[in-house]
């Protein structure tokens, strides 16, 4: 049987002490993609460097990888891709007719799982970086 | 009967084509991650190291397949959260135009970037 979830308009952000766990999913699945395709321009901008030469590529990444502040930039796009990665599973899940009354849990589970695989990455993110 | 909480038109396939982005996105995003920051490391990247590996076809191919689909799902994603707040008319019309062209351009500058690493397409 198909139910109702009419919980009001999410657009509408003033109300958002309102919110329910999907309707933060659903913002929070907006923001991460948000971030993700504004970083795919940016990325190629900066892997375009290749097209003057070895040199110019190699400098350009490395220079930005030195920097502590890209290196923590890095780890909240990591945050921001996994959050968006594992969300989005679990929309393909609901898609399928799988898991529509868990939502909420498996919400919950995937920012939980997020944090865990962002706090163990930290330390390979970071690596070898000059502060 | 339940309302609908989406701005994909019934039936469309552009509601499809963005899951099944999504299913193939999953994986290769992962992969994509975990090679070139776990395999290989931020602060080791040279010219030489991305060469190598886009003189394998099989890479080459991924990862414009992967250009293509991020391209697409992330551009997709942007239209519908336009749409969904309140984009319409004209103004709808001249946003997919513009969002169409900016895709074009990145696909074609990630295209031309992947094939200098090559020094060609790899076949």
């Amino acid at each position: 049987m198909s139910q109702s979830y009419n919980r009001g308009l999410i657009e509408d952000f003033g109300r958002w002490r309102e919110f329910s766990a999907g309707m933060w999913a659903w913002i929070f699945h907006k923001f991460t993609g948000w971030v993700l395709v504004g970083y795919l321009f940016t990325h190629i901008a900066v892997l375009s460097t290749a097209l003057s030469g070895a040199a110019p590529y190699t400098n350009t990444i490395q220079a930005l990888e030195s920097l502590l502040v890209v290196r923590i930039l890095e780890v909240g796009l990591l945050a921001v891709a996994v959050f968006h990665i594992l969300n989005g599973l679990r929309l393909l899940f609901v898609d399928l007719g799988v898991g529509l009354e868990a939502q909420d849990k498996s919400f919950y589970a995937s920012l939980i799982l997020t944090g865990v695989i962002v706090v163990a990455s930290v330390p390979t993110f970071l690596a070898g970086v000059s502060i | 009967m339940a309302e609908r909480y989406t701005s994909f038109e019934p039936g469309g396939t552009r509601w499809l084509w963005q899951r099944l982005t999504a299913a193939f996105l999953v994986i290769v995003l992962a992969f994509h991650f975990f090679l070139l920051h776990f395999v290989n490391h931020a602060d080791e990247v040279t010219f030489a190291m991305s060469q190598a590996r886009m003189q394998e076809l099989t890479y080459f191919s991924l990862m414009i397949l992967f250009l293509v689909t991020a391209t697409f799902h992330g551009v997709n994603g942007v239209y519908n959260a336009l749409v969904n707040q309140g984009l319409s008319g004209s103004r709808k019309t001249a946003v997919k135009a513009i969002l169409g062209i900016a895709s074009l351009v990145l696909i074609v500058q990630g295209v031309r970037t992947a094939i200098a690493w090559a020094g060609g397409v790899p076949i």
